[in-house]
């Protein structure tokens, strides 16, 4: 039932094909994520589903990178920002207390497209006539 | 062939996002608390609701729902009993409620002018992943776990746990015979989002109640 991998694949391949639809003749080769350890996405849920939301679209054979992001806390005491181990305790690691202030982990954002893309052709005039 | 980097650097979710926003802001100028409450199917939600609208309108506030469902409208039907006006959403097999949602079920809903209510909750789908990702416009999520479903919950789903602002532990009444481990439960909770609101309640013997209702009187002021 943790199926919203699958919604969450349709909306990259609605925001994809109109970005992409930007650079014609152009094919999508890799799609980048960017997306937080408290995203509630599971990366193998969300490259399966991905499979079967490019099928038949222009996307098909698109490959998924995800970029995982850690979680990252404010420690108002230490004053600092802070990578915490996993996802299982929000405590400053520098002092150890508990740090409410999340500055990074649910990111859910597509970073980048690459695009494979035909060399320009020069303007032939023989052809053009045909 | 040539290969190129297109940066977006867009949010996957933006549609969702940005609805979500323009509802918020209609919430925030109609003068409505709007809550948005989550947990595993079987928690309590419904029952927590039928109480809290029952106390909320004996007190004289006018407060709504929407509840969210994969199929039946029966959860409507029981919280229509409260005499609040109630719409039942079916998602016909989507695990969460989406902004869109909302606002098409405000849409037309004749017994409700946002303006004229002081609370709207929203019970979402029973589930604890996905809709953690799908803001609604709400400005309190709560997040409820029955003593009956183990005081690790909030380690097993913490990207849910971490992104609500209240949370409710329900079904109290039966925490002995269950063997629940309270100390441990509160402990989980506050390691994954601290220093969060914690009400204990039995939607069956009212405990709990009052703290809860002061709180929602509180927010409103807010
Ligand atoms: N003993 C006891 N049982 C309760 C309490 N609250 C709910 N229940 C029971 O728990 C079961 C599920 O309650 P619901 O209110 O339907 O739970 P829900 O979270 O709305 O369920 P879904 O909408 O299906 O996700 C029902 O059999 C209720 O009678 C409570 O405070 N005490
Ligand atoms: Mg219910
Ligand atoms: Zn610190």
């Amino acid at each position: 039932m943790t199926m919203h991998e699958l919604s969450i694949a349709a909306s990259i391949v609605e925001s994809v094909t109109e970005a992409a639809s930007a650079h014609p003749g152009a094919r999508v080769k890799e799609v980048r994520l960017r997306v937080g350890a408290l995203a509630s996405v599971v990366e193998d849920s969300l490259k399966f589903c991905w499979g079967l939301a490019t099928e038949g679209t222009p996307l098909a054979g698109a490959a998924l990178a995800i970029n995982t992001l850690p979680v990252i806390v404010h420690c108002d005491a230490c004053g600092i920002d802070a990578e915490i181990a996993g996802v299982q305790s929000f405590r400053c690691p520098k002092c150890g207390e508990l740090a409410a202030d999340l500055r990074q982990g649910r990111e859910l954002e597509i970073e980048s497209i690459e695009l494979e893309e035909p060399d320009p052709v020069l303007p032939n005039p023989v052809e053009e006539q045909a | 062939m040539t290969t190129r980097i297109v940066e977006l650097r867009r949010g996957i979710l933006k549609k969702n996002d940005e609805l979500a926003a323009g509802l918020r802001t209609r919430f925030a100028s109609a003068g409505v608390l709007v809550l948005n409450l989550v947990s595993s199917p079987g928690t309590g939600k419904t029952a927590f609701l039928e109480r809290t609208l029952r106390e909320l309108r004996a007190r004289g506030a006018q407060a709504a729902a929407l509840v969210g469902d994969l199929e039946t409208d029966n959860d409507a039907r029981r919280l229509a009993a409260s005499g609040a006006p109630v719409r039942q959403i079916n998602t016909h097999g989507i695990c969460h409620l989406d902004a869109e949602m909302i606002a098409k079920h405000l849409e037309g809903w004749e017994q409700v002018s946002l303006a004229g209510l002081n609370y709207l909750f929203i019970e979402n789908v029973g589930n604890l992943v996905c809709p953690s990702s799908y803001d609604l416009g709400e400005r309190i999520r709560v997040v409820l776990l029955s003593v009956t479903e183990g005081e690790d919950k909030p380690l097993k789903y913490p990207g849910l746990f971490n992104s609500a602002d209240a949370a409710v532990i329900t079904k109290i009444d039966i925490a002995e015979p269950c063997g629940f481990d309270r100390e441990l439960a509160l402990k989980n909770i506050n390691e994954i989002r601290p220093g969060i609101r914690i009400f204990e309640t039995s939607a069956k013997t009212g405990a709990g109640m009052e703290a809860w209702l002061a709180y929602l009187a509180e927010q409103t002021k807010a």
